[in-house]
């Protein structure tokens, strides 16, 4: 047994211990407890990683381990962790700890809420520590269905719809995948489903055959790149986030949109890198759509949490833009893109829960002058509003940097044209996220229902407080973190630059 | 002297700005302003001793090293050696602006004693305040582009939540937003420019000409032949700076990009003073100035389009300014104009007689422009402050609601008009000798340049004396019977007498004269003043004086009235500013919104969207319409299998 699965284990004790919790007060221990623990094993695990590579550590998955699951089909449960995935496991366990401060006052069913919600994080847990692609696999499905009911029972509005297109949109992306997967699977011999086995077999990745590697690169792309929010399999993020609790939001947004990009990158551009550096054109397109279009239309939005998913388009649209770019600088912008979005698409997401506890709209329309209401709140959601845009000091501006410089060294018009207007979004999120505070915050109150309200209570305050915290610790202190990605993102682009042919034959641009 | 302790001069701000941000809620009033104005004045010292030390030093072949205390690899990009630094560079630029900052925003933080007594979220306004003042020190040290660009988006949110200080009021929030999405947009081409810079060059240092000293084991940086790097590709680097240029466009005004200046003036005024007025704006200024060295090498004829556009600017600003009616626009504008006359003195500047040698005397706009900084910061500053003292008194902004003021106000009355002779070019106050450097400099380029900004000096002169006239000559308005107002306390004028005492010894106290601190090359450059140019600009000066005392200082104004008739169309389209507000407004909110976001919105919700949800759809009318094939009757499946099994038969068979 490695080390690496006590993240597994411990939301697997959890669910036990929930089950047996008689009210809310255990439920809360047992929370709180767990997802202590959690944050603890993953900060303890990035200061090991760390010392550990310093210490000469070179192979490229540390802590590995495997154990045979199903001999026949080569199936292992095979854990392993390198720089991305120990980033991402402590985003998970960031987002997990914060999300239970949210969910404090969860009601109807809290037991049922808080039993779906380890099993999602067990899921996210799980992806993140594997390195063998079935048993990412797996995970990636068991993180999926508590979210149909996590949004179908607890959510607002149109809370049934939502929960099927988020679910039935997810499950067609599988769909995808798993053609993907078993495309690879047997493309590179049929003989192990590990990733690290696959991309360094005789010949490496580029052993599977050209034509196979094109036709299954867009399938696992897509499959992932779902879950990413590529454009135009990103409908299910509006309607999902916008009816999904506060802290399913979170999580969504936070960790599981994470999902997308890591597997593109992990197995869809790491194992299939010919496909990748052939056919990266036609994504880029879609990204850099997404990018502009997420934006634009974040712009006209009416409703809090709708503004915020579409920004999330746009944002996780450059995650997904920012691997495509195929170089070391972006591919680290895109991984710390993701640590900082998920960190504060999370906290955005959060703050709007809390407003929408107390007013019950999310319209901006008819919400203003909330500063002088909830002024610890507004603050909170001002600070964010602006980190959202690339104010320095937090961490969306060193991400984007290092995505926009890294995009920038990709020498042809197509690049530099679509990085361009990559860039131009920073001004539209200006745009949306000043319009929103504006309306929101500032000016009088016009409702008198809304003077009596709160601002927040100590949980909430504890939950916004650690999310500011962490992003101004990324942003203010980038180095390690750009470090620390690069590590994992080096040899994914050393394979992808090994290729026979660096220039896509098929891109009509160049 | 190692310089070290300089890192004091960013971080003192930097912890006032958590300490009161932080605590906004358990500090008084009085202890947030205390804690606010002691680091500042600490700051203020640490910078004054670091500007005699620096420029007492031994210069080295005659020019002031270039001294880098720190410099450290803050975030790395991970191909082609590209990493963003982050570092204190002291040369002679930021050495006066280290002086140039610290000494007005000590004052403005005094000042705000006063004037923001018993406001709501004075804490909050102190706090913004040193976070303004650390953001901007970071900005004047960068030792490179990217930690220039840093904390240029810094400045820029300082001034969105400063201008958006009174945020109950509608104005304000709409002048914020504006300000910020302006000066983003001119930021976008800033970036970009940055991106083919370091692209190009592999660099993004500002140490050119690779005479920096590091100093406490800071790191180098990569320093490169531009030459080489750019052989064979001669547009790149003019295309570059120029993007660069957009964004100091949009940081300092210019035209077209100036609209949110004027706007900005709902801030509260000691902001208008330190922001708008002293620091903030001069920002494209010191990009220009610290680029130099590229721009006038590299793209010399670019600098010279750069010139023109600030000299329409200054034409625009200046003529436009004539008519406002609100003291504090009048001011924004002649900012606007002002900062131009700086900008158009750095683009008339050529290299030398031999390529690629920058020669002192070519290049004399590049010390005017600095001087001129330097004076119009002071200047500037006390015209804003003093325009904050009759605010308090009046309550108003309008200048129908002023006149007469002299009696009321001496000391705002003597300083403003100090800082109105220095401003309109009059011996022996600061500005003129600036502004005269700067005309040299124009002449010296063209004449044709040098006769337009010549003019606009006059016209400068003109609309300040209006002002001056308006509000301390003329009809003294009705409404000081019941409200008499005051003068201010000693908190407000001390600022404004410390600030005018600059303003009046500024262009000669220094010793050496201004050239021996900052020129072109580095090296010692002693002005001497040319008194064909300086007797005609004075001259011309007092002459649109007495225009404007003829016109304005009588308690009636019969000419101007006449005039405002009688060219009413101009007279409306320069107070509405030419409409080019108007024209953005239409293209962001008629085009952008309507034509653009709105049908991507809707394209999302019903194609997209749509389509998926057709999926769906159309998956469920496919079960619904094959589910009567199951339906649980015997018969029929016996029936079924009946036809399917004869069906099979006869497929055999045959």
């Amino acid at each position: 047994m490695n080390f690496l699965s006590i993240f597994v284990l411990i939301p697997l004790l959890m669910l036990p211990a929930l089950w047996l919790c008689r009210n809310i007060k255990g439920l809360r221990a047992v929370m709180v407890t767990g997802s202590t623990a959690l944050l603890i094993a993953a900060v303890w695990l990035v200061f090991k990683f760390i010392g550990d590579r310093a210490a000469g550590m070179t192979d490229e998955f540390l802590y590995t381990a495997s154990v045979d699951w199903f001999t026949p089909l080569h199936i292992k449960y095979a854990v392993g962790v390198d720089g991305i995935s120990v980033a991402m496991l402590l985003l998970s366990a960031i987002i997990v700890f914060t999300g239970t401060f949210a969910s404090w006052k969860i009601n109807p069913l809290p037991k049922e809420y808080f039993l779906w919600f380890i099993l999602l994080s067990l899921g996210v847990f799980g992806f993140f520590i594997s390195v063998d692609m079935f048993t990412m696999f797996m995970f990636y499905e068991v993180a999926l269905i508590p979210m149909y009911l996590l949004i179908g029972v607890w959510g607002t509005g149109r809370k049934e719809y939502s929960a099927m297109k988020l679910t039935l949109m997810l499950m067609g992306g599988s769909a995808f995948l798993m053609f993907g997967i078993f495309g690879i699977f047997y493309g590179a011999g049929g003989q192990t489903m590990n990733v690290f086995e696959i991309a360094h077999q005789t010949g490496g990745a580029h052993a599977i055959d050209f034509s196979a590697q094109c036709l299954f690169f867009p399938l696992t792309f897509i499959g992932f790149g779902v879950l990413g929010a590529l454009f135009p399999f990103h409908t299910w993020s509006p309607d999902g986030h916008a009816s999904a609790p506060t802290a399913v939001s979170m999580l969504h947004a936070g960790v599981l949109m994470k999902l997308g990009g890591y597997g593109c990158f992990r197995i869809a551009m790491y194992l299939l890198p010919e496909g990748a550096q052939e056919l990266s054109w036609i994504f880029l397109i879609l990204t850099g759509i997404s990018v502009v279009y997420g934006a634009l239309s974040a712009c006209v939005q009416t409703d809090l949490k709708y503004i915020n998913a579409y920004s999330s388009v746009s944002h996780c649209g450059l995650v997904l833009f920012a691997l495509l770019m195929l170089n070391n600088t972006a591919g680290s912008g895109a991984i710390m893109q993701m640590l900082s979005h998920g960190l504060m698409t999370a906290l955005f997401f959060a703050l709007i829960g809390m407003i929408y506890g107390r007013t019950h709209t999310r319209d901006i329309r008819e919400l203003s002058g909330l500063m002088r209401i909830m002024p610890f709140l507004s603050v909170g959601y001002i600070i964010v509003g602006l980190a959202n845009l690339g104010l320095p000091g937090f961490s969306g501006f060193v991400a984007e940097m290092t995505i926009f410089v890294g995009s920038f060294q990709n020498n042809d018009t197509f690049h530099r044209v679509l990085t361009i207007a990559a860039c131009s979004s920073i001004v539209v999120t200006a745009v949306y996220i000043l319009r929103m505070v504006g309306k929101i915050l500032y000016g009088k109150c016009t409702n008198e229902h809304h003077l009596q309200l709160t601002d927040a209570t100590w949980e909430e305050r504890f939950c916004v407080g650690c999310l500011i915290a962490c992003i101004a610790g990324l942003g203010l202190f980038p180095g390690w973190v750009s470090h620390l990605v690069h590590d994992g993102v080096a040899p994914i682009i050393h394979q992808l630059g090994a290729v026979a042919h660096t220039v896509s034959q098929s891109n009509p641009f160049l | 002297m190692d310089y070290q302790y300089t890192l004091l001069i960013i971080l003192l701000p930097l912890l006032s700005f958590l300490i009161i941000g932080l605590g906004e809620r358990w500090l008084s009033h009085k202890v947030a302003g205390l804690i606010g104005t002691t680091s500042l004045g600490i700051t203020a010292i640490l910078s004054a001793y670091t500007a005699i030390s620096y420029f007492t030093a031994d210069r080295v072949e005659g020019i002031y090293q270039t001294l880098v205390p720190y410099n450290f690899n803050w975030l790395p990009f991970h191909d082609m050696g590209l990493h963003f630094d982050m570092g204190i560079m002291l040369d002679p630029i930021s050495v006066m602006m280290l002086v140039i900052i610290t000494s007005v925003s000590l004052m403005v933080h005094i000042y705000s004693f006063g004037y923001m007594h018993g406001e709501r979220g004075f804490q909050r306004f102190y706090a913004f305040l040193s976070l303004f003042t650390m953001s901007m020190l970071g900005l004047v040290v960068a030792t490179n582009l990217f930690q220039m660009y840093m904390f240029w988006e810094l400045v820029g949110v300082c001034s969105y939540l400063l201008i958006g200080f009174y945020y109950t009021e509608k104005a304000a929030i709409a002048a914020s937003k504006k300000a910020f999405i302006v000066t983003r947009f001119a930021d976008l081409a800033f970036l970009i420019g940055i991106l083919v810079f370091g692209y190009y060059t592999q660099s993004f240092a500002f140490d050119f000409t690779q005479s920096a000293v590091y100093l406490n084991g800071a790191a180098p940086a990569v320093t490169v032949e531009y030459s080489k790097t750019l052989a064979g590709a001669a547009f790149i680097l003019p295309t570059a700076l120029f993007l660069m240029f957009i964004g100091g466009a949009g940081k300092s005004a210019m035209f077209p990009l100036h609209i949110w200046l004027p706007d900005a003036m709902e801030g509260p005024t000691p902001v208008s003073a330190l922001i708008h007025a002293a620091t903030m704006v001069v920002a494209g200024v010191i990009q220009v100035a610290r680029l130099f060295p590229l721009w006038v090498e590299y793209a010399p004829e670019t600098l010279h389009i750069v010139a023109w556009i600030g000299a329409a600017t200054a034409f625009y600003a200046a003529a436009v300014a004539c008519v406002q009616s609100d003291i504090k626009r009048v001011l924004a504008f002649s900012t606007i104009s002002q900062i131009a006359f700086m900008i158009v003195a750095l683009g008339v500047c050529m290299p030398g007689h031999e390529h690629g040698v920058i020669d002192n005397h070519a290049s004399l706009g590049y010390m005017a422009s600095l001087f001129h900084l330097f004076t119009h910061a002071m200047f500037k500053a006390t015209l804003f402050l003093g325009a904050g003292c009759i605010i308090h008194a009046v309550h108003s902004n309008e200048m129908s609601h002023m006149g007469g003021l002299r009696k009321y106000m001496p000391i705002t009355h003597i300083t403003f008009l100090i800082a109105t002779l220095a401003i309109a070019g009059i011996p022996p106050f600061s500005g003129f000798f600036s502004k005269d450097e700067i005309l040299a400099a124009a002449f010296h380029y063209s004449p044709i340049m040098g006769w337009v900004m010549t003019g606009i000096a006059a016209m400068t002169a003109f609309y300040m004396f209006r002002v001056y006239y308006g509000i301390f000559w003329g009809k003294e308005n009705e409404h000081y019977k019941e409200h008499t107002p005051h003068e201010q306390p000693l908190v407000m004028t001390l600022p404004l007498i410390f600030l005018t005492l600059f303003t009046f010894v500024g262009g000669w106290a220094i010793p050496g004269s201004f050239g021996s601190l900052i020129s072109a090359t580095g090296e010692a450059y002693h002005i001497h003043l040319d008194p064909q140019i300086a007797i005609t600009s004075v001259v011309i000066a007092v002459c649109a004086i007495a225009l404007a005392t003829w016109m304005y200082a009588r308690p009636t104004q019969p000419v101007a009235d006449r005039l405002q008739k009688n060219f009413s169309s101009l007279h409306t389209w320069a107070y509405h500013r030419f409409y080019i507000d108007e024209v953005y407004q239409f293209v962001t909110h008629r085009i952008i919104f309507a034509y653009v976001s709105r049908p991507i919105a809707w394209f999302d919700r019903h194609c997209v969207d749509g389509f998926f949800d057709f999926l769906a759809w159309g998956a469920n009318r496919l079960g619904y319409s094959i589910r009567g094939l199951q339906s649980g009757s015997v018969q029929r499946y016996a029936f079924v299998f009946f036809l399917g099994t004869l069906l099979l038969l006869i497929l055999m068979i045959l």
